[in-house]
């Protein structure tokens, strides 16, 4: 079960993971994603506080966006992971490719800066 | 002790193997880190089978059998389809899948990072993918 949810602050846009991502869902993250980009987002926080689960196929969401990311100037910045899951996109090395941050404050300080 | 599960071939059944392994691994010895791995591990081979070797047909099934043998517990998954042999798959580099935008290949990497040994073997149209995790005590 994943349940997203969009919400504005100032100019960053946050997007808040609920749930498990997997190969059964991982389209609506992706679309998710789309939306914010199509919206014009220029900064996307995502808030992964209550994300208890992701497989390769919600990694690979994130991975697919992160050069027309770069090519865009749109930020991502993923926040408040679990130590459980933060530990795969170690594993992974997205840890180096994607800035993740402790909380939303950290996040929001870090972009303000930029 | 054994314990035994057979999926459909479609990915809303992937919850359900999640939330077998939670119960199955409960009584192992092996932390809470290392079973949230296990577990993502063994998902990632079941969505690999499901997807590509079964085209998502739930007519087809996967069995799951969790097996511990001395210091080392086996997950072996058995599968009819498309022989997938996971030993020859070459691990693509995590550059190459961000240029590429290849959404593929990186649940490979992680049961390769995770798993102490990986076993494939093809026989008689019976595939067996064994994922072998070592206790660490």
């Amino acid at each position: 079960m994943l349940n997203l949810h969009k919400s504005k602050e100032s100019h960053f846009d946050i997007l808040s993971l609920s749930g498990e991502v997997d190969a059964s869902n991982s389209v609506i993250l992706d679309h998710a994603i789309k939306e914010l980009v199509e919206e014009g987002a220029k900064v996307i926080l995502v808030d992964g506080q209550n994300l208890e689960y992701i497989s390769s196929a919600g990694l690979g969401v994130f991975m697919s966006y992160l050069e027309d990311f770069q090519d865009q100037g749109i930020r991502l910045v993923i926040f408040g992971l679990s130590p459980r899951v933060y530990e795969v996109f170690k594993i992974l090395g997205l840890d180096q490719l994607i800035p993740i941050v402790e909380d939303k404050s950290t996040a929001i300080a870090s972009e303000n800066e930029v | 002790m054994k314990y035994d599960l057979n999926i459909s071939c479609q990915t809303s059944a992937l919850s359900e193997l999640r939330a077998f392994l939670q119960g199955a691994l409960a009584g192992f010895s092996l932390s809470d880190m290392e079973k949230h791995q296990v577990t993502l591990a063994v998902e990632e081979v079941c969505a690999n089978l499901i997807i590509h070797s079964h085209g998502c047909n739930p007519q087809d099934h996967i069995q799951l059998r969790i097996k511990e043998t001395g210091q080392k517990l086996i997950f072996e998954i058995t599968d009819q389809g498309m022989a997938f042999n996971i030993l020859e798959y070459e691990v693509p580099d995590l550059k190459k899948v961000m240029v590429e935008k290849r959404k593929g290949g990186l649940g490979i990497i992680l049961v390769k990072k995770i798993m102490d040994e990986i076993e494939f073997e093809s026989k008689n149209g019976i595939n067996t993918c064994r994922l072998i995790k070592k206790f660490r005590s």
